[in-house]
């Protein structure tokens, strides 16, 4: 390594910074309690990354150990059809609570949006820092419970005698929790409901810094639109998580004060109303879903733009879907309770809404495509997951519109079709856009270049394993194959045995992204400024940034004009000609 | 792996048996047009713009268009129009599907964990679906414990049975001489009706209830006129002239108790039924309990009162009447290493004493003593399979 002469760090212009004044937020702090009560925002973005990062590892071992069950019709693991049953059920409820509380609905805001926000608006920090470092704590506090609950799980099957000691552990309700089953589970649903409201409040904590340093912290010649798009995305993202996690919150302690104070509210045989605990829930999970997906989209916007070197076509129009879909989305919880026995009326008009988030969505696709038109198109690691978005995205979308089609959903609800559907939506689209926004921001965050040849690899295993896995479960439950089953009718075995084997690609692709990025990590080479040639705040100071962010605070221009910058095939990356910088002047003018 | 998804199943939807099937049916092929007709556009002007526009040379500066107000409306109403055209379709079958016409067959449908019970005006009742064919059935949903839902994928069909409610759905399953066969296990000589031929499909449990929610499987069964008739009449009276060790040998199977409760020793969710009589018991309180007869008919009829130490209170009630709660206890003395056939228990007085008070009991109770004095094995049971067991 020493052999070799160390690549300098460069500014925006292509220039080598003096290695004394090269500050970097990495090592601008040393020891732990530097990184642990840090108020930086880029430092938090970082420990939330390895900790999503350590619980997608998690839920993926469950993934793979209930694709692992379903290989065979019968019982596969234990012989014994209760503990094999029951096996399969915790696994796949903790594979749900984890990627949906603990991976998903983080995975982007929390980490890209924490490390990029402030950064796109030519910002010192977020907002409110002690509230960012708040709400890892919270993560942290609520992940703490759902490994209690594992843990407890756990112990239980090596020693049995221990239930009689502190109760059931794991968790087998389903990441629904529905009721009446988990008023009666014996399981320790109480302490992972408490872990998902803990949860929330990291979500919550996240969104009131996100609003809040939108609309404070955006600088001179930003107007609202002139904010790069994954921006707006963050902002709709935001909304929806402070209007709607404290429903959640309130629904999970209602649950709790059913279990532990037996006071009636959703289970009929104490007087309450298992639908009511539905609608309550859905009030929030659904949006959920748009917590999940709208900050993908933004991710998407950027990558697009950036890769097809043209500026971003109907800006106007994709910030807009944005909000349409994060108010629309509060309008469509009911089309998950097709089949509870709500009014035809409720669900006429549910089903009407859910129809109408389909046309924001379809904007964008066109946007987007639009956007590649006529462009310059670089298939580097992040264009290919942004293509695989948009190819995901699609199939995800529209099999959608068979499930909000009334008629037609009575069938196919609660089947393999409906596994599929919310697969391609939340893991397959938001997946690929946080694995795109990684590749495209890591030069970024850690300042250091990765092997392109191994991450394309590992873009096509995922690809592939992704489509193999889920794709076949739309034909499965087309056919009525029932879902959150353990064992099943001989004739649906084939679609399970092609669903585990595309698991395992899926798996190993995952491991070669990590691979890669761990690799970067010790053997990548300093990246210029700019590497792809973008032109959001971002990209206007060193990488990895400073602790400062900015030495001085770039001029806001238009996020998608890219003629500022040259190539310079020297560091591989895009500079500033130091005449063509665009004065404050023109940004205000524009 | 083609071969053998060719030859599973097909790709699209499972043959339709109802009479609102094929409007489902159309809706979700014209969907699926629809969906292909975006796939392969959207999927096609990606791969080509990919292509055609592939970078060049790092500094290609393209122009083009920001916006365009006429573009963006132009992709926007067509998709608006066919979603909305959808949802009246949808709109339309569904509430083709949750209308019952008012002349249905009614079927009680009790569910709990984990199993069904489908009850015919004539009182009968079993663990499968029999219903006549080209005439409305209207199921009315109820269910013991947690939400359970009723699914008929030929029936396009589905239906959550929601604790603390009924909720109500309706098939009309038109005879269809292609899909009807006579189920050859089931085949009983004496009993014209199982000679005929029925029409069979899946019955599954759709909405997530614990342990055995995926074993919470049955069937339905589809009649001509004659054979439903001759079948309403033996269900309604299967009990006549049979032991009651063997009535409880055929209830264990079809009121769930196979569920949780094994015949060989092993603990399942519940405590097993072999060498359970006469035994002494330990409840979760400390108490230690004789199993006999008042005991059991205790366990029986109100599940949670008392519960055996190392167990949760997890079973549902499942409404028997005084004959079968009788028949249940005889089977499980049956289970018993020590049970010779011929001993008439001390226990019969308690018995007595329980069921004095209702006048229909005496003849059950002279049963049990009968049929213990008779001796029944279990052998004999599976010869007499009655008529709705597989």
């Amino acid at each position: 390594m020493s052999v070799i002469p160390k690549p300098a760090v460069t500014d925006i212009f292509g220039k080598p910074v003096d290695e004394q004044k090269a500050d970097n937020y990495l090592t601008h702090g040393r020891g732990i309690l530097s990184w642990l009560l840090t108020l930086d925002h880029k430092r938090i973005g970082i420990m939330y990354m390895v900790l999503v990062l350590a619980a997608f590892f998690l839920g993926g071992v469950f993934a793979i150990v209930l694709r692992t069950e379903l290989i065979t019709p019968n019982e596969t693991f234990f012989a014994d059809a209760t503990t094999n049953n029951d096996f399969y059920n915790q696994s796949f409820t903790l594979h749900g609570a984890v990627m949906v509380f603990m991976f998903i609905i983080p995975a982007i805001p929390a980490i890209l949006g924490n490390f990029m926000l402030p950064l796109m608006l030519g910002a010192k920090d977020v907002a409110f820092p002690r509230l960012n470092l708040l709400s890892l704590y919270c993560y942290l506090a609520g992940s703490a419970f759902f490994l209690w609950v594992l843990g407890k799980g756990v112990l239980n099957i090596l020693f049995p005698t221990l239930v009689g000691v502190w109760g059931g552990g794991g968790l087998d309700t389903g990441w629904t929790f529905y009721t009446p089953y988990s008023t009666d589970s014996t399981t320790a649903v109480t302490a992972a409901t408490a872990g998902a409201f803990v949860l929330g409040f990291s979500s919550i904590l996240t969104g009131v810094n996100f609003i809040a340093s939108i609309h404070m912290l955006r600088p001179k010649g930003m107007g609202w639109f002139r904010m790069p798009l994954f921006l707006w995305a963050l902002y709709a993202t935001s909304i929806i998580q402070i209007l709607a996690t404290p429903v959640l919150a309130i629904t999970l302690l209602l649950l709790i004060a059913e279990r532990t104070l037996n006071v009636g509210i959703f289970d009929p045989a104490l007087g309450g109303d298992p639908v009511l605990y539905q609608h309550f829930f859905w009030f929030y999970s659904h949006p959920a879903v748009y917590i999940m997906i709208l900050p993908a989209m933004g991710v998407i916007s950027e990558v697009i733009s950036v890769f097809s070197r043209k500026h971003i076509f109907g800006y106007g129009f994709i910030a807009m879907s944005s909000l349409a879909i994060a108010i629309l989305g509060f309008l469509v919880w009911g089309h998950h309770m097709f089949t509870s026995g709500q009014s035809a009326l409720l669900s006429a008009v549910f089903s009407l809404i859910t129809m109408t988030v389909a046309i924001p969505s379809a904007i964008k696709v066109f946007n987007w495509l639009t956007t590649m038109y006529r462009g310059s198109i670089l298939l580097a690691t992040p264009m290919l997951y942004a293509i695989g978005f948009i190819w995901l995205f699609t199939i995800g979308g529209l099999t959608g519109v068979f499930l909000g089609a009334l008629s037609v959903d009575l069938h196919v609800h609660d089947t393999y079709f409906v596994v599929a559907h919310f697969h391609y939506v939340m893991v397959g689209s938001t997946l690929f856009a946080f694995l795109a926004g990684m590749h495209y921001w890591w030069p970024k965050m850690f300042g250091k270049t990765y092997s392109e040849k191994w991450a394309k690899i590992g873009f096509w295993l995922i690809f592939a394993g992704f489509n193999l896995t889920f794709f076949i479960q739309f034909v499965a439950g087309s056919q009525g194959m029932p879902r959150r089953y353990a064992t099943y009718p001989d004739q649906f075995h084939i679609y399970h045995v092609i669903s585990t084997l595309g698991s395992y690609v899926l798996t190993v692709g995952l491991f070669v992204a990590l691979g890669v990025w761990i690799h970067s990590l010790i053997y990548g080479r300093q990246t210029p400024a700019n590497p792809w040639g973008a032109n959001a705040l971002e990209w206007h100071t060193t990488s990895p940034p400073p602790h400062h962010n900015f030495n001085k605070t770039p001029p806001a221009t238009d996020p998608y004009d890219y003629s500022h910058w040259t190539y310079d095939a020297e560091l591989d990356g895009y500079v500033l000609n130091e005449d063509n910088e665009p004065e404050e002047a023109e940004a205000a003018h524009a | 792996m083609i071969v053998s998804l060719a030859q599973a199943q097909g790709i699209g939807m499972p043959v339709p048996a109802s009479t609102y099937a094929n409007e489902v049916d159309w809706l979700w092929n014209f969907i699926t047009w629809v969906s292909l007709f975006f796939t392969v556009l959207i999927m096609g002007l990606m791969f080509y713009f990919v292509i055609k526009y592939k970078r060049k040379h790092p500094d290609e500066r393209p122009h083009g268009m920001h916006h365009n107000t006429a573009l963006e409306l132009g992709w926007s109403i067509p998709p608006l129009l066919i979603v909305l055209a959808i949802f009246v379709w949808g709109f339309r079958g569904f509430l083709d599907i949750t209308t019952p016409p008012a002349n249905s067959y009614e079927v009680l449908v009790t569910s709990y964990k984990w199993g069904w019970s489908f009850t015919h005006p004539n009182g009968g009742s079993s663990d499968e679906l029999h219903i006549p064919a080209d005439r409305p059935v209207k199921l009315v949903l109820e269910s013991q414990d947690v939400i359970h839902s009723l699914f008929v994928p030929a029936f396009r069909a589905k239906k959550d049975c929601v604790p603390g409610r009924y909720n109500e759905m309706w098939f009309e399953a038109p005879w269809n001489p292609q899909l009807a066969e006579v189920n050859q296990e089931r085949v009983n000589p004496e009993k014209a009706w199982t000679q005929a031929p029925t029409m069979a499909f899946d019955l599954y449990c759709a909405e997530y209830c614990g342990t055995s929610h995926s074993r919470m499987i049955t069937m339905v069964y589809v009649h001509q006129q004659e054979s439903f008739e001759a079948y309403l009449d033996d269900l309604a009276n299967w009990m006549e002239g049979m032991p009651p060790a063997d009535i409880g040998a055929r209830l264990y199977q079809t009121k769930g108790c196979i569920q949780c409760h094994s015949l060989d020793g092993t603990s399942g969710n519940g405590p097993t039924f072999r060498n359970i009589y006469g035994t002494e018991r330990v409840m979760t309180n400390g108490e230690r309990v004789v199993a006999d007869n008042n005991y059991l008919r205790q366990s029986i009829l109100y599940p949670n009162q008392t519960i055996v130490a190392g167990y949760q209170p997890v079973m549902p009630r499942i409404n028997l009447n005084d004959v079968e709660v009788a028949g249940l206890i005889a089977y499980i003395k049956t289970l018993s290493d020590d049970y010779t056939g011929d001993q008439v228990s001390v226990d019969v007085d308690g018995v007595e004493e329980t069921e004095k008070t209702d006048p229909g009991v005496e003849a059950t109770t002279g049963a049990i003593i009968t049929a213990e004095q008779t001796g029944q094995e279990q052998d004999n049971i599976q010869q007499e399979t009655p008529p709705d067991q597989e």
